[in-house]
């Protein structure tokens, strides 16, 4: 079959659709733990969510076909059109889609609904793929200050932010999804990946760890001083000119911004997101009766797993529905729970495994627009994974955001389907044309 | 593509921070998963519901075995807000008798922590037979609301509510001390319902459930293999004869006082009144007990204090049988002493006072009498004698003396709160009357039962048991049985020897309290036909207003069966009002019933509270 130039499975790489495939029958399998109830022992059951997942599974082989049928040079050629397009649906829902718990991300199709911001990460990737497989965004090293070098400079990369960030200003902002929006994050190892500098990567490492510092630590001038004093110290390991001088003290001026910053950024945000930051940091009260709930069920849930779980439907926790969004974002709390540490270890195993491949198929493509595109998934799904993981075991804030390829949802599974496999439809192309 | 070989390298970064994080997460697994057990403690309370079933109370017998203290079933109404979607409210309220706000509040009260909207709640307690009986139906009009099958208290007689004392929930600080309790359980608060809540109580039963995050059960755990099923409370045996308790309590209608009967020979309790007294049955139930209690503890007769045991009372002059006794065993009185009197005692100008009762007489004659002046020269004697050259010594062996027989001491009942009264210490008049500021004569007045002298009646009937018994007491308590296995406290077992063991002693003091109900005697107008009484009178004079008519006497004096103390607060004269109670006891205890109907009814009608009958008679 393999042998067929013709066939659509021709150079496609069997181990990442074999792992995508084991990930798919997995989730669903937990699902079908998560939702169970002795009532309705049917696994195909399409009144519940197991048996709507096998729908939306079988939804998604179809794409996946489809995909793989469509010559590659579509993805490329109308990148710009699938940005726009989904862009296009992504404003539409705020006036034609369905709000559901606060927030306008819904087109409803009876039963089953689509949220066209979780096909805007594939749109994104695409454009940005078509936008820097041509152009470059490595800054050449100026040595005096003027306007017009650093607009040509930083062209590229601000464009390529641009495009980054008007899918995660219009999910934010118009359709109120923070979970979907922060997502688009991820595309920033992308653009590492093609060279931005690390310069602002530290930079943005640190104003997070800054952020949190200041969050934890009360003391408003405690924290200026120990930034002084560490500004002043670091001062003495450099060259001591006036260049550096002035870089400590913008440095510094910076920091002073972001511990300044932090209060209002922080008395700004949403009080569920205020308590879901308090929660993981333990600030203040948490009342894990009600705002610390959530995660402590999902601790007690995992926990209680102990090494190899309490074996597949008898998890008490999960049975008995004590995790909310237990088969949507808080599926790892089933896997943690019913198959123990052996289990959870093994899921995050699948799914970094599955990213570590696209990240080697993404290294031996010739073209640039396959491997930015592969990047592209890779971080994606990393970043999803993280989150995700990380808020039910307590070390990430709780953000909205589906397990890739485990959770309920046709939407999520479908946009992550898509999203992969236009990227082996890529990566089995890599032999034929250059691009 | 010219840069991409020197960027490639980044590839193993955007790896190696992949993997890293992974690894960070997976330890972080491991520490929850396997090394923390505080999550796999926390999915237990979590998952399992132990419902509690609660045991029947002990039922509570007297000593014929005929029923004190029984159960009724009664019922709380149960509700589950979330399932009350078309309940008819209206019909609900009329039959609660509850105002559609006060509906609203307790809705509102079940659905807020601890309680939700998920959760049965109790929405009314304890209701009445009636309501049950109206709301059962029309049930299925109330959708979420049900009943629930308790038990209550019930007496089938309005009896003895001072001693059985009663039950109600337990206080919150009690329920955090003690493991057994949980808020809103029932626990004795007074009387033998507390002093023996351990063995009334029972065990409670657990059932374990499994249950949803909503606590909505689910199922039996293991389906009930390690439920436990409540073991009901043991049933007790009380030493109070039932029929004389009621008698009792009859007699002592319409009068504020006690009455304290033991058998001498076991120190068990025979009927123990505290009057005015209460019906029971009116501190059981939800919403009509709150009602009840506010209304009696605002009694100004306070109907809620059990006088038997802690009311301290001046014993006036009971007292001098104890003076005789120490007296005669001292060796400083003996039978044929002869004390003058001149309607009062001479050494202090005739204070204190006397009455007529026709001239000096010896000790039999001062017993029957009641001669004060005759009282103060024993007292004085006692205090005085040659043995104890310092005055002090000689005090001190008086009220040590006397501490032995009870008063001043708690008798170490097995009811609680008992009151030890007060026999006054040399300190305390050293205080009053500044160091050796006072002598025997400052204080002759304790002599014959006043001044400071304070007993409870409980201590009174112990004296006059204690004389009945020439020379001990048992401690004197009101169970003799739990379950089926006699059951009896050693140390009530154990016989107390007071200082007075002079059997001659007791001869006279016996002859001299049988003469008292003869003519000549403070109390013949109480004797009776067929059975030799041993009785003494007091009129104890306090500052509350009349004197407190008290009596006390045993009786058969060979053999006794009965020993009986009563006080009437503010009567006057003991001879005129305790004594006829006393003895109409005796005979209802030994005979069944008095052949004296004409005293029996005088008694009965007498309203003494309300200042009625106050006959003065010339009998002390």
């Amino acid at each position: 079959m393999a042998r067929n130039e013709n066939s659509i499975f021709y150079g496609v790489d069997r181990i990442t659709i074999l792992t995508y495939a084991l990930l798919v029958v997995l989730g669903w399998l937990n699902i079908y733990a998560a939702v169970y109830n002795e009532d309705h022992q049917n696994i195909f059951d399409t009144t519940q969510k197991y048996g709507k997942q096998l729908i939306w599974i079988s939804g998604a082989v179809v794409i996946a076909f489809g995909i793989l049928l469509i010559d590659a040079n579509f993805y490329t050629v109308f990148a710009y059109g699938f940005y726009v397009f989904f862009l296009t649906a992504n404003i539409l829902v705020i006036w034609l889609g369905r709000e559901v718990k606060g927030s306008k991300s819904w087109f409803r199709f009876g039963d089953f609904g689509i949220q066209p911001a979780e096909f805007m990460k594939f749109a994104t990737n695409l454009v940005l793929a078509k936008f820097l497989s041509n152009r470059t965004i490595i800054v050449n090293q100026v040595f005096r200050l003027r306007l017009k070098d650093l607009i040509k400079n930083y062209k590229n990369t601000l464009i390529a932010l641009l495009f980054i960030c008007v899918p995660i200003v219009i999910i934010k902002k118009l359709q109120n999804e923070t979970g979907l929006a922060i997502v688009f994050i991820a595309f920033v190892i992308v653009l590492y990946r093609e060279g931005l500098s690390v310069t602002f990567l530290i930079f943005g490492l640190l104003a997070a760890i800054l952020f949190v510092v200041s969050l934890v630590v009360t003391s408003l001038p405690t924290l200026l001083i120990t930034l002084a004093i560490i500004a002043a110290g670091s001062f003495l390991f450099v060259g001591r000119n006036r260049k550096n001088l002035i870089v400590v003290i913008i440095v510094y001026a910076c920091s002073a911004g972001v511990v300044l910053g932090t209060n209002y950024v922080y008395n700004h945000l949403e009080p569920h997101q205020k308590v879901r930051i308090d929660v993981l940091l333990g600030r203040g009260n948490v009342n894990l009766k009600k705002e610390g709930y959530n995660v402590n069920q999902a601790k007690i849930a995992i926990g209680s797993g102990g090494f190899w779980g309490k074996g597949y439907l008898q998890g008490t926790q999960t049975k008995y529905d004590f995790v909310p969004e237990q088969d949507t974002d808080f599926i790892f709390c089933t896997v943690g729970e019913e198959w123990g540490f052996f289990g959870s270890t093994g899921v995050i195993f699948l799914e970094l495994f599955l990213i570590l491949r696209i990240i080697f198929l993404s290294e031996r493509q010739r073209s640039d627009f396959s491997r930015i595109y592969g990047y592209g998934v890779a971080a994606v799904l990393f970043f999803h994974l993280a989150v995700n993981i990380g808020m039910t075991i307590g070390l990430m804030p709780v953000i909205g955001i589906p397990l890739p390829f485990f959770s309920y949802g046709g939407s999520s599974l479908w946009a992550f389907t898509i999203l992969l496999f236009i990227f082996i439809k890529l990566d089995s192309n890599r032999l034929l044309i250059l691009r | 593509m010219s840069n991409n070989s020197q960027l490639s390298g980044r590839k193993f970064i955007i790896g190696g921070f992949f993997c890293l994080i992974v690894i960070i997460y997976m330890c972080r697994l491991f520490y929850i998963q396997v090394i923390d057990e505080q999550y796999k403690l926390a999915s237990n309370n979590n998952a399992f519901r132990r419902s509690t079933e609660y045991p029947v109370r002990g039922y509570i017998f007297d000593r014929n075995g005929k029923l004190l203290v029984q159960n009724s079933p009664s019922y709380d109404l149960m509700v589950i807000p979330r399932e009350t979607k078309g309940c008819d409210t209206i019909g609900l309220c009329e039959v609660l008798e509850i105002t559609k706000e006060e509906y609203l509040k307790r809705m509102k009260k079940a659905c807020q922590a601890p309680n939700s909207p998920r959760k049965e709640s109790v929405f009314e307690k304890q209701m009445s037979a009636k309501t049950y009986a109206i709301l059962q139906e029309k049930i299925y009009r109330f959708k979420g609301f049900f009943p629930q099958k308790r038990t209550v208290r019930q007496y089938p007689k309005p009896i003895a509510a001072h001693l059985l004392g009663y039950v109600n929930e337990v206080t919150k600080e009690k329920a955090e001390k003690d493991p057994y309790y949980r808020e809103g359980d029932y626990i004795g608060i007074t009387g033998i319902e507390r002093s023996y809540e351990e063995q009334l109580r029972g065990k409670k039963g657990t059932q374990i459930s499994i249950t949803d995050v909503h606590n909505k059960i689910i199922g039996r755990y293991m389906n009930g293999a390690l439920d436990t099923a409540a073991i009901p409370g043991k049933p007790l045996y009380c030493t109070i004869d039932m029929d004389l308790q009621e008698y009792g309590e009859k007699l002592m209608h319409g009068k504020k006082g006690a009455v304290v009967a033991i058998e001498p020979s076991t120190g068990e309790i025979l009927a123990m009144i505290s009057s005015p007294v209460y019906d029971p049955n009116l501190l059981v139930g939800g919403k009509e007990r709150s009602k009840n209690y506010t209304v009696l503890e605002r009694d100004t007769l306070l109907p809620l204090f059990n006088r038997a045991l802690i009311a301290m009372y001046p014993p006036g002059s009971i007292f001098k049988l104890l003076d005789a006794l120490i007296a005669q065993n001292d060796g400083v009185v003996d039978k044929s002493t002869v004390f003058p009197c001149a309607m009062g005692y001479p050494p202090m100008g005739g204070k204190p006072k006397c009455h007529k009762h026709g001239g000096a007489k010896d000790l039999i004659g001062s017993v029957a009498a009641s001669c004060n002046s005759y009282y103060s020269y024993v007292f004085c004697r006692i205090v005085d004698q040659r043995k104890y050259p310092k005055f002090i010594d000689g005090y001190n062996h008086w009220r040590e003396t006397v501490m032995t027989f009870g008063p001043g001491t708690h008798l170490g009942t097995d009811l609680p709160y008992d009151k030890p009264g007060n026999v006054p210490s040399a300190p305390y008049y050293d205080k009053v009357f500044g160091k050796n500021g006072w002598r025997s004569n400052t204080i002759v007045s304790l002599g014959i039962g006043q001044a400071e002298l304070l007993l409870v009646p409980l201590q009174m009937a112990n004296v006059v048991a204690t004389i009945s018994n020439r020379g001990f007491y048992y401690t004197p308590h009101c169970i003799k049985g739990v379950g089926n296995q006699k059951y009896l406290d050693k140390k009530f077992k154990e016989k107390h020897f007071v200082a007075v063991q002079k059997q001659e002693a007791y001869d006279n003091v016996i002859e001299g309290m049988a003469r008292a109900m003869e003519p000549g005697g403070t109390a013949v107008a109480s004797r009776l036909k067929d059975i030799v009484v041993c009785g003494k009178t007091g009129t104890a004079q306090n500052p509350h207003g009349q004197s407190h008519a008290v009596f006390l006497a045993f009786a058969p004096r060979d053999n006794p069966k009965i020993a009986i103390a009563c006080i009437i607060e503010n009567a006057g004269f003991g001879g005129v009002w305790s004594a006829p109670v006393v003895t109409l006891m005796i005979e209802k205890y030994l005979k069944g019933k008095t052949a004296r109907p004409e005293i029996e009814k005088r008694i009965l009608d007498a309203d003494l509270i309300n200042g009625k009958n106050l006959l003065s008679t010339g009998f002390h």
